[in-house]
């Protein structure tokens, strides 16, 4: 798989792996209107995976047929559902942060945050992406992603400026998901020529996020001296990833092809 | 051979009037303004369209939609592609179609340049409410019934109502 494919599926499965994760809280929110935001942010997310999948498919069924023009591929053509449904854990290249459990409503709140912000800004740049179905998926998300990032940050500010336990529940949930933070600056092998400025994108996000904990309420992480938990990138995921893949990959996994 | 002729298109494109949003049947998927071209060649028909939000479920049912459309008026092979260049603003959506929304009781989108920006709690949006008129009307939520919609209500008439967000 060449550097253009993995980070395609890295992106597509970083929306797909929080995208599940939200879908959780269907049925579950704390009020019936965040219940439905929460919601349909999954939805949005699953659609870009879709996107991203889409057009990693493509690209792998070309190469195929360039490498091996006359041979018949083994178990057909790769799809969106055969990325989705038919990857081992090992496989997946999301980050660790988008795979941990959803927690409470502030630990949802403040990952969903933390994503928004870094897929704003990572968008922003991709919709150059000199790969132009990259920046056309990018450019469509990116209008989506501007209202995910408008709620979240509301949601941080009423949360850490709110009541004693709002507040004491979201500065747990700092300590509890900032060592996860650094992996999405982390530059993965694949994302040599991806066009992705990381250092900007890093300064960008941390600003947007002294800001809005300082509107919060909420103290900054010590920069230096935390714990930083990576490896998702690269493959090497947590036991809640393969949680996850249990119940997403099921149905095709135990009845495989079915369709509904 | 190329055997376009003005009369299919007009054909076409009449047929295409009559395909509606699932979710939103008052408009049709010309006044949401997501068919960006269609392609004839004798009786084939190539339909181009954009999605509204990546993630929209009614997408592939609109697909099928046309389809069929198509395929009873006589047309046929049928093939339905989508792009995402250049991205689907509320701005393309008809007159015709705001009016059908607002009569529905959806609150039609603002122009695109009034809104869509980043600002916190942003109080700048004046919403007008699809049943009395008025502007009083404040966000209960920013996501609402479909990706398309967000929650509002009337501080006037106390109506709650859906509004179609500009995008």
């Amino acid at each position: 798989m060449n550097d253009q494919t993995s980070f395609l599926l890295h992106l597509a499965d970083n929306a797909l792996i929080l995208g599940h994760r939200n879908s959780e809280w269907c049925g579950h929110g704390p009020v019936l209107e965040q219940d439905i935001a929460i919601t349909n942010i999954s939805l949005d997310l699953i659609g870009q995976a879709r996107n991203f999948y889409q057009y990693a498919a493509q690209l792998i069924n070309e190469t195929q047929k360039i490498v091996a023009p006359n041979e018949e591929v083994v178990g057909g053509e790769v799809t969106e559902d055969s990325l989705a449904y038919l990857r081992e854990a090992k496989d997946f290249k999301n980050c660790l942060l988008l795979e941990l459990p959803k927690g409470d409503w502030a630990v949802t709140i403040l990952r969903q945050f933390f994503f928004s912000n870094y897929q704003y800004f990572l968008y922003g740049q991709l919709q150059n992406s000199r790969d132009e179905q990259v920046a056309a998926i990018a450019a469509k998300a990116l209008k989506e992603v501007t209202y995910h990032l408008r709620w979240s940050s509301e949601w941080v500010i009423r949360l850490g400026d709110g009541t004693e336990e709002s507040h004491l529940r979201i500065v747990k949930a700092v300590d509890e998901l900032w060592p996860y933070t650094g992996e999405l600056f982390m530059k993965a092998g694949y994302e040599e020529n991806s066009g992705v400025d990381l250092s900007t994108l890093r300064n960008e996000w941390m600003n947007k996020v002294k800001d809005i904990f300082e509107e919060a309420t909420l103290p900054f992480p010590a920069e230096d001296g935390s714990v930083l938990r990576a490896g998702g990138k690269e493959g090497r995921h947590t036991e809640h990833l393969d949680n996850i893949l249990i119940d997403l990959q099921y149905l095709q996994r135990a009845y495989p092809n079915s369709e509904w | 051979m190329v055997t376009e002729t003005p009369i299919a298109a007009d054909k076409v494109w009449s047929i295409l009037e009559k395909v509606t949003d699932p979710e939103v049947p008052v408009l049709t998927i010309i006044d949401l303004g997501i068919v960006r071209d269609v392609k004839i060649n004798g009786q084939s028909v190539e339909v181009i369209i954009t999605p509204t939000y990546t993630g929209c479920p009614a997408m592939d049912m609109i697909s099928m939609n046309i389809k069929m459309a198509l395929l009873s008026n006589g047309f046929g092979p049928v093939k339905v592609s989508s792009v995402l260049t250049p991205v689907w603003t509320t701005d393309w959506m008809s007159e015709a179609g705001k009016q059908k929304l607002k009569a529905y009781g959806i609150a039609p989108p603002n122009p695109q340049q009034q809104v869509c920006r980043n600002e916190l709690f942003a109080a700048g949006e004046a919403v007008q409410c699809p049943r009395c008129d008025s502007f009083h009307t404040h966000r209960i939520s920013e996501f609402g019934s479909t990706a398309c919609k967000a929650l509002y209500q009337c501080d006037d008439c106390q109506e709650p109502f859906d509004y179609f967000k500009c995008h």
